[in-house]
């Protein structure tokens, strides 16, 4: 492999690394915390891509102004949800959480193809990202990616910092470490709650509108995303956010790798990552730390 | 291997909460009666005929339903006993072991990918070779899949089985093992076949139909045997607590696995049999979602008891076909999905206890008015 290629195919892999992290922090924490199995996880990606593809006309070449819309609505849209419906799921016992979320996968994949249609969308590229970067003599490397990239390397250091830093990430990390001592201590842990799935919804919300431009918006693209994602919270450890970040960048790294190197069994690539990491350690690689 | 009889006998006595419900077959057996047991002796005679009655009548009905269903009704009924089969499979280790495996369609996927492979290409495939092999494939993919993932416990193990699953789902679907994404056609259904004599042919819709028939209530009266021998005691006490289990002298892993790799055979059965009906086979049968489908099927039901599984597997295969018929939804028929995910949230909402528990919870309100009812 060419020296090129190579740091191209690193920086795509820190790219699919980074946006995996975005969809599975929220899920580890909602694990973690609430401790629900969340299935439906991987349609608030989807609902992403999807306002991305809806907004979009509408913004032009805003496009951070349109991102932002996009969160604030994914924000609301996460409240509805806890309040509604998830609120009532943290009683029940793991199966149920499964059956329900696996209902609601459902149920959301419809009301996707009420409102949007089914077919494949593509999302324009702002202008101002379009262009490209020589690299050498023939490759050049899309402004766009390394934008994705950074935006998602800015919202993963202000998750550490939010989570590591602040009041609210404190009580966090208590809800995740020792629920019912947190409740003993007078924290509001149905407001936590709500703030977390929130947050996880907006995060996951958030990865799709960035993913949106580069991997075009599709009938069924939650369920894809949600199960690398869980591959991606047990190798790093349910509920560790650092856990997460490590492992989706080795998640990252091993797919695009593995594409490259042996195109036909990359698929299960991954899914070997998983099962040796989980055989070395079958908690995963950071099980209850931060 | 536990050491003695009578260790075992006690661990399956002390245990408060053998199998969940009160029907199920583990109570009866124990040796040593607990006081309760004792006073609702009486009342054990009618729930033991009660268990066995149920299912021998359904079966019975069912035998003689081809008389009057035919063609799409009948392979209506056809899907549903398949799918019972799959159901029964995987609560063998959710409910009887308390194992969660989201990754059950693969072994299913694996038997239906050997038996259209061991077909032969010019003419129908003997089903008394296919069936073997097909099982014995799933088995060994179980006894890989099982003797590596048993080591991982709880959420764990739910993911663990279903990366297997996935690691499966995309070997045929990326190589050119089984067909790609495509799949592969079945050019014949297979028939049974000694020596030269044609036992029967799967071609035919009543064969097909009969032994799909035969092969559920084979899985059912194997499940009922083997919840009620020592190793099913055995199981029972792992899914209530394994660390007690370990403590009386159980080596939990073996039986573990042991009843990982019986799930994965059965699954086998219904790739076999579905491979067979459906002629055809593709990536598809082993997708998550396959798995997903199942596990609801089975909590849909009822955990716990083998009917459970069974009164699962036929709600939602008729809630399914009811979702997706156009004489009732009419042109939203097309959006099946919806009502049908709607449906079973308000089922799980409403009936934490599946299915069964709604019987359960009749018989409670009915015993009520009773009481109220008789003068004191």
């Amino acid at each position: 492999m060419e020296l090129s290629t190579f740091f191209v195919q690193c920086l795509n892999a820190v790219q699919y690394g980074l946006l995996l992290f975005l969809v599975a922090s929220g899920l580890t924490l909602i694990f973690g915390i609430m401790g629900v199995i969340n299935l439906a996880h991987g349609s608030f990606y989807m609902l992403g891509a999807y306002l991305a593809f809806g907004l979009s006309p509408l913004f032009g070449n805003q496009f951070l102004l349109q991102l932002a819309a996009g969160v604030v609505l994914s924000v609301a849209i996460g409240f509805l949800l806890e309040w509604v419906f998830f609120s009532y799921l943290y009683q029940r016992n793991h199966l149920q959480q499964v059956l329900m979320t696996y209902s609601l996968i459902l149920v959301f994949e419809e009301i996707r193809s009420l409102v949007a249609g089914n077919e494949v969308h593509g999302v324009a590229i702002p202008d101002w990202l379009s262009g490209g970067i020589r690299l050498g003599d023939v490759m050049t490397y899309p402004v766009y990616n390394l934008f994705a990239s950074a935006s998602c390397l800015v919202v993963a250091l202000a998750l550490y910092y939010v989570v590591n830093r602040t009041r609210l990430g404190m009580m966090i990390r208590a809800g995740a470490s020792n629920r019912d001592m947190v409740r003993g201590l007078g924290i509001d842990i149905r407001l936590l709650y709500r703030i977390v799935f929130a947050a996880g919804v907006a995060l996951a919300a958030l990865a799709g509108m960035i993913a949106a431009p580069v991997s075009s918006v599709y009938p069924g693209m939650g369920g894809q995303i949600l199960i690398i994602c869980f591959v991606v919270v047990v190798i790093g450890g349910i509920g560790s956010i650092s856990g997460a970040l490590i492992a989706a960048l080795l998640v990252g790294f091993v797919d695009t790798f593995g594409k490259v190197l042996f195109a036909q069994y990359s698929g299960v690539s991954v899914y070997l990552l998983m099962a040796a990491i989980l055989l070395w350690r079958p908690e995963g690689l950071r099980n209850r730390g931060f | 291997m536990p050491p003695s009889t009578t260790t075992a006998s006690t661990v399956s006595t002390t245990l408060p909460a053998s199998p969940a419900s009160p029907a199920s077959p583990a109570s009866p057996a124990s040796p040593v009666m607990l006081p309760e047991a004792h006073a609702a002796a009486h009342t054990s005679a009618r729930t033991a005929v009660h268990t066995w009655l149920l299912p021998v009548a359904v079966a019975c009905a069912a035998a003689v339903l081809p008389l009057v269903l035919s063609g799409y009704l009948q392979d209506l009924a056809v899907r549903i006993m398949i799918t019972a089969i799959f159901a029964l499979s995987l609560e063998l280790l959710v409910g009887t072991t308390g194992l969660v495996s989201l990754g059950h369609a693969a072994f299913y996927g694996v038997a239906a990918y050997v038996t259209v492979q061991a077909s032969p290409a010019d003419g129908p495939g003997n089903l008394l070779i296919l069936l073997p092999l097909a099982m014995l494939g799933a088995g060994a993919y179980a006894l890989l899949v099982g003797a590596l993932s048993l080591r991982t416990r709880g959420v764990y193990f739910i993911m663990v089985t279903l990366a297997f699953a996935q690691m499966a789902f995309f070997i045929f679907h990326d190589t050119p093992v089984g067909g790609g994404s495509d799949g592969i056609f079945l050019p014949l259904r297979p028939v049974a076949r000694m020596g030269e004599q044609v036992l029967f042919d799967l071609d035919r819709p009543l064969s097909l139909y009969f032994f799909t028939l035969a092969a559920l209530v084979a899985t059912y009266a194997f499940l009922a045997l083997l919840q009620r021998s020592r190793f099913g005691h055995a199981l029972a006490g792992i899914r209530v607590s394994e660390q007690r289990m370990r403590a009386a002298g159980f080596s939990t892993y073996g039986y573990k696995l042991a009843a990982f790799v019986i799930a994965g055979m059965l699954a086998g059965l219904v790739g076999c049999l579905m491979a067979s009906k459906q002629g055809l086979v593709n990536p598809e049968f082993l997708s998550w979602h396959e798995s997903g489908a199942v596990l609801l099927m089975i909590i849909l039901g009822g955990l716990g008891s083998l009917r459970g599984a069974v009164i699962g597997a036929i709600a939602f295969v008729l809630l399914k076909e009811l979702c997706a018929s156009e004489a009732v939804f009419g042109a939203f028929a097309s959006h099946w999905q919806l009502t049908l995910g709607l449906t079973m949230i308000a089922f799980v909402a409403f009936l934490p206890d599946g299915l069964i528990g709604l019987g359960a919870r009749l018989g409670r309100m009915r015993g009520q008015r009773d009481r109220q009812a008789t003068p004191r």
